[in-house]
């Protein structure tokens, strides 16, 4: 528990220093939302100085900081200039839609890494295991953007998917069922998409883990105790090839939630990606802030349960 | 004494990398009787873990050839089908390695490992197992507490982890047990409590051992008879007093240390003592 | 091999000498602030002198291989002194720590995982060479040649890796890689326990003659009580991290007073009175 307590304080420093430092780093992008306004003639220097005013973009970075954290602890994200509404509810939806499909994709990911991992294993060499193989080196070497792209290319030209989107226009109308099909249906490219991006490395890793297991000498004790192939993989070589899998697992997170930005742009899929995009782009400081900030729960969060999972699923590990 | 294992002609060819093959026994008879233990010496690289592997099938079509007639209880294990043999593993023939830290697996409680190998031999429920395991790790010896029962590998002592080996091999009553060097790994008091314990129980079940041990010493504990390998070829076969008193192989000879020198200091030091 | 020191030799110095060395080690449990001490060993005593060898024989975990470690100086102990010579080793900076280092040697008792699998022979055997920075490394081949030969391997075969040596080879391997800085003091972990019978005899004989040349001082641990009583010139017994017995080899073995090398002794036999046992 004391581990559990340290963690969570590492975590919050974290969180802190990278909420300060993305404050920093924008604010050292020449200009901001109100900029591009200047441009406009008909707009006078004076209405965009008070409406900055008002926002409190003319006051020093630290006060704007320490105004802003004062308002995390009290739920408040600032405000989007953009959407002039509050961040964070703005934040929570989109969220929401990053999780589910990030979530969905990881499952998909390790379903697919896993079983083929282990057949490579124990296939080893043969032509099989040479043809997964092939098949990962391709799929690493597409770069991710091409590979969404094609997936668009199919949704457009065979009608099969949805184009893009969370939900049809119809959707109010459906009930439970249908709605939860409806989503269903919008999230499988996006989500294998995604899944497909950040398969490669899963699939080397649980093949060598299986690899470097099944030549342990107890695996060949369990044969020689006369256990059942499917038992021995299952029991005795996969809860000891867990662990650097599981340690992966944390990593694989970090790279989802970036990969999941692109293939949110590309297949309009209503995650954090297009809107922290479009924020960016306008300078729209809070709304950038408080999307990098849930980021980085979420990875920080992933991490935490990846060690937990570890500690219950290693029993040497408990013992140090 | 009705014969249990019968070996004729028994050839291992390990393949290698560049397509050709290394042979590791060549040629090799014998036979064991039932409630016998024949013992099985030679230098390191000799052939004799390659016979321990080969006899239940262990050695995988990549990676040996393995030609001959190995026949038990009548069966031709060679070329058995795999189900079947799988079945006689464990249950028929059983296993012991060297190093029990290693041929254990590191994330099973010790009465999980044993109830595994119940389960993969009998139809009865989990439970039952687990119930068959505890009686098999109290028949080796070990106390019958939470703290054993429930322990994992890396918790237990060298002699506790080969005990737990043995219950494994033993739990399903195998007629042949196969021992690969079972006591190499351990100190002089665990070698002195298992072997007490392999006597004991070789007494009460009569099991047949083939009990491979470069040791003089434990050979003369518990060997009836004696084979001496080398470069994978058996070069003396016989009673094991007999071979001890009356070498005529010079593997033999430098196996069992029976130069006068040797002899010598060994008596002069231990008649001293007991 | 067993020198027969008797009272009317003149007095050895003494090489090395170990005085009240104990070592703890420090465990935390996951996930909390508790820390426990686990003693490996505590106030051991023990000289070694030139030319000779003390056996260290007890069970397994009673810290024997703990305490070759800290005098390898391959760990450091929590208390006691060390002294090499008069030289007290654990007061001494990196510097003077390196150039010690050379004097006091290990050898380990799985040789297959001492030596480096992907290096040669001959490379193995010079590397000490050139961590210590000695010679050129023509010198350094010349004399991993040399040594090669003065522990009965084949000079042809200085290009081999370790996995195509036999047991037996792989350790005089070890033992020529560990005189490559002529070292004073060898300390042997288990050496012979994963040899054969005449793989044990013939490391015996070559360890016994290296000591005679080089007036070499081992520190020897066995489990197997009847190859010490053959190579043991003094035994020392361990017993839950603590020496509980040292004498010379006869005595010990003819008198043994502590309770526990009395089991141990008992549970040696040769095969003679074991095959007489068995016909009873």
């Amino acid at each position: 528990m004391r581990y559990l307590a340290r963690r969570l304080l590492h975590a919050t420093l974290l969180l802190l220093a990278a909420s300060f430092f993305s404050f920093a780093i924008l604010q050292s992008a020449p200009g901001d939302y109100f900029a591009p306004m200047g441009l406009n003639p008909q707009v006078s220097s004076r209405t965009i100085a008070g409406l900055r005013s008002r926002y409190g973009l003319d006051r020093p970075l630290p006060v704007r900081y320490g105004h802003w954290l004062r308002g995390v602890f009290n739920g408040d994200l600032g405000l989007s200039f953009a959407y002039n509404s509050p961040v964070a509810p703005l934040l929570a939806i989109r969220a929401r839609n990053t999780l589910l499909l990030t979530a969905t994709s990881m499952l998909l990911a390790w379903l697919i890494a896993i079983p083929l991992g282990i057949w490579s294993a124990l296939h080893r060499g043969k032509w099989g295991d040479r043809a997964g193989g092939a098949f990962a080196s391709a799929l690493l070497t597409v770069p991710d953007l091409m590979l969404f792209l094609v997936l668009l290319l199919v949704a457009v030209r065979t009608g099969w998917f949805p184009t893009g989107g969370m939900v049809s226009t119809a959707f109010g109308d459906l009930n439970m069922w249908s709605k939860i099909a409806d989503i269903a249906r919008h999230l499988l490219l996006p989500a294998l998409g995604l899944a497909l991006a950040t398969l490669p490395p899963l699939l080397r890793h649980v093949r060598s883990a299986m690899i470097e297991v099944l030549d342990a000498p107890f695996i060949r004790a369990a044969r020689a105790h006369g256990i059942r192939e499917w038992r021995v993989l299952l029991r005795y070589a996969l809860p000891v090839a867990a662990s650097p899998l599981i340690s992966l697992f944390g990593f694989s997170v970090a790279t989802m939630l970036s990969a999941s930005l692109l293939v949110e742009v590309i297949l309009s899929w209503p995650g954090l990606g297009p809107l922290l995009v479009d924020a960016i782009l306008a300078k729209d400081v809070y709304v950038v802030i408080g999307a990098v900030m849930l980021s980085s729960v979420f990875l920080v969060a992933g991490n935490l349960f990846a060690d937990l999972l570890i500690f219950a699923a290693d029993p040497r590990v408990r013992v140090e | 004494m009705p014969t249990l294992l019968a070996v004729a002609n028994l050839n291992v060819r390990y393949r290698c990398p560049d397509a050709s093959e290394q042979v590791a026994v060549g040629g090799a008879s014998f036979e064991i009787g039932s409630g016998e233990v024949l013992g099985l010496m030679g230098e390191s690289g000799c052939g004799k873990t390659s016979i321990a592997l080969a006899l239940p099938g262990l050695l995988s079509k990549e990676q040996a050839r393995v030609t001959g007639s190995v026949q038990f209880l009548g069966k031709e294990l060679l070329t058995m089908e795999p189900g079947a043999l799988r079945a006689i593993r464990g249950a028929g023939i059983a296993m012991v390695f060297q190093e029990p830290g290693m041929a254990l697996s590191p994330v099973m409680r010790a009465i999980d490992q044993v109830a595994e190998v119940i389960h993969a031999h009998t139809d009865l429920k989990w439970d039952e197992c687990c119930a068959g395991a505890q009686r098999a790790l109290s028949r080796v010896g070990l106390p019958n507490t939470q703290r054993i029962l429930s322990a994992y590998p890396h918790q237990l002592s060298g002699g506790q982890l080969q005990r737990v080996a043995l219950a494994q091999a033993l739990a399903c009553k195998p007629a042949l047990l196969i021992a690969d060097e079972p006591t190499a790994s351990l100190d002089a008091r665990s070698q002195n409590e298992l072997l007490a314990l392999l006597r004991e129980l070789q007494r009460e079940s009569g099991i047949s051992i083939l009990l491979i041990s470069h040791s003089p010493e434990v050979q003369a504990r518990l060997a009836d008879r004696l084979m001496v390998m080398d470069k994978g070829r058996i070069v003396e076969q016989g009673a094991f007093a007999d071979l001890y008193r009356n070498p005529s192989d010079t593997c033999t000879k430098a196996m069992l240390r029976t130069s006068a020198h040797a002899n010598a200091a060994a008596n002069f030091d231990f008649e001293m003592v007991t | 091999m067993t020198s027969g020191l008797e009272s009317n030799a003149k007095p050895i110095e003494p090489l090395l000498r170990v005085r009240g060395l104990g070592q703890q080690y420090i465990q935390r449990r996951a996930f909390s602030r508790t820390k426990f001490c686990v003693g490996a060993f505590e106030d051991v005593d023990l000289t070694l002198f030139s030319g000779q060898t003390l056996a260290l024989v007890g069970e397994s975990g009673a810290g024997k291989s703990s305490l070759a470690r800290c005098m390898a100086l391959l760990e450091r102990p929590s208390a006691g002194t060390m002294e090499l010579e008069g030289e007290n080793l654990l007061t001494l900076d990196r510097k003077s720590l390196f150039r010690i280092r050379r004097r006091i040697q290990m050898i380990f008792q799985d040789p297959a995982s001492a030596l480096n699998p992907g290096l040669p022979a001959c490379e193995i055997i010079a590397e000490p060479l050139a961590i210590q920075g000695e010679g050129t490394r023509l010198q350094r081949r010349e004399r991993a040649r040399q040594l090669m030969e003065q522990v009965g391997l084949d000079v042809r075969w200085e290009r081999k890796l370790p996995f195509e040596f036999s047991g037996g080879q792989r350790q005089r391997l070890a033992i020529a890689r560990a005189l490559a800085l002529r070292p004073s003091v060898l300390i042997l972990d288990e050496v012979l326990s994963n040899l054969d019978a005449p793989n044990q005899d013939l490391i015996l004989k070559l360890l016994a003659e290296l000591q005679s040349s080089h007036a070499l001082a081992y520190l020897h641990i066995s489990h197997d009580l009847r190859l010490v009583s053959q190579f043991a010139d003094e035994v020392a017994v361990m017993y839950q991290g603590k020496i509980i017995e040292q004498k010379r080899t006869r005595e010990l073995f003819a008198s043994p007073s502590h309770f526990y090398t009395q089991q141990l002794l008992a549970s040696v036999r040769s095969v003679e009175s074991i095959l007489l046992e068995r016909s009873a």
